[in-house]
């Protein structure tokens, strides 16, 4: 009799509920993956970690991870996802949404919560259109490019998602695709150690809705593209860096800014400290 | 004694060998799939460094053609576990095996 095989992270996925719901070629098991690898390292005990997500095909990730998770309404993990770390301070809160979900529904959220400098590691899955409903264009679409509700191509500008979080002041920014799947995993991991706001961007493939709409055959042809398309610079000024990769502007990947700023958390504590000592 | 640098076929030309290079072994990896989990994306068979990986007629309860290692490339996995990171479906896993 055989030994029964048991994947690397068997002890963190839900194994019976695979395979999952994504298509082939879907970059977000990709995403899971490195996550679940950062969540390894991190040294942070898995039940200290949960993972809160909106709605959308990013929103299914912690379906998949066997961790405390949240599936909340459209748009409002950030404001679930902030309440939980004032209840419970100790917890490791990552709020993993899509784009659509975190910045044209939730986007005021993230405005406040970034301004707040919530202690928080948010990762958002950037695929450049609406995925779950049949690829319609959203505020992340680049210009020209084609979706369903685009068929002559994109005329608006696009959120340039980093130079907003670090607009905002949040501590950590970086942006990353799946194609670079080990210096994602390093990034979060980072990320997890950062008191205040950590904001990732990670682009991934849409093959069936984004992919099929501009031209790309299948999902390791958009992961070819961005591979090609590409460039890692890490003190890149953020104003310049977004995306446009169908005019021979390469996409610019990093991880951009690092700084020290005072926590929600930290000032929440400061104040609760201060007023119970008698002071005003 | 100056032993000659084991280069497996479709390795990459060595433009300098190390002087050391005879001490170091080049890591063996075993390769284990899940065929019902493949999804037939390609990431693996395109982004292995050595090209271990194919697909195989065969077809999973899905309809999919999950992956396979070729028969002519078994002891070509180096270990670098680019297949089990790039794999969305959690289907591959790479463990390597000690050299004695």
């Amino acid at each position: 009799m055989t030994e029964v095989e048991y994947h690397p992270k068997h002890e963190l996925i839900r194994e019976e509920r695979f395979p999952h719901v994504w298509c082939p070629g879907c970059g977000l098991g990709i995403e899971l993956q490195c996550y679940l690898n950062a969540l390894e390292k991190s040294g942070i005990p898995q039940d200290s970690h949960v993972l809160v997500s909106g709605i959308g095909c990013t929103a299914r990730i912690p379906g998949y991870a066997n961790l405390d998770t949240y599936h909340t309404t459209h748009g409002r993990g950030l404001p679930f996802a902030t309440g939980m770390k004032i209840a419970n301070p100790d917890l490791k809160v990552t709020v993993i949404s899509g784009d659509g979900d975190l910045f044209n529904i939730g986007g005021n959220h993230f405005i406040h919560a970034a301004r707040r400098n919530m202690d928080l590691l948010v990762i958002c899955s950037n695929n450049f259109n609406y995925g779950m409903t049949g690829g319609q264009h959203g505020s992340t679409t680049p210009p020209t490019s084609k979706s369903a509700s685009t068929p002559y191509g994109n005329i608006e500008p696009t959120f340039n998602l980093p130079y907003i979080a670090s607009a905002l002041g949040a501590s950590y920014v970086a942006r990353w695709t799946v194609m670079h799947p080990r210096q994602l995993t390093k990034s979060i991991r980072t990320a997890m150690e950062v008191k205040g706001f950590a904001f990732i961007e990670v682009l991934s493939p849409c093959p069936p809705n984004f992919g099929k709409f501009n031209g790309f055959k299948d999902g390791f042809e958009e992961m070819e593209f961005y591979r090609k398309s590409s460039v890692v610079q890490n003190d890149a000024k953020l104003e310049d860096i977004s995306i446009d990769p169908f005019h021979g502007k390469n996409i610019v990947l990093g991880d951009f800014v690092n700084r020290k700023r005072a926590s929600y958390i930290t000032l929440e504590h400061e104040l609760i400290d201060r007023v119970r000592g008698g002071g005003q | 004694m100056i032993k000659e640098p084991k280069i497996s076929e479709n390795q990459r030309e060595i433009w300098r060998e190390p002087v050391n290079f005879g001490r170091f072994a080049v890591p063996k990896g075993e390769i284990h799939i899940f065929p019902e989990r493949c999804k037939e994306c390609n990431y693996c068979t395109n982004y292995c460094p050595n090209q271990v990986l194919e697909r195989s007629p065969e077809v999973n309860v899905y309809g999919y053609h999950p992956v396979r290692v070729r028969e002519d490339k078994k002891d070509s996995c180096v270990a670098c576990g680019m297949c089990q990171s790039i794999c969305p479906d959690f289907a591959i896993f790479v463990k390597e095996v000690k050299i004695q």
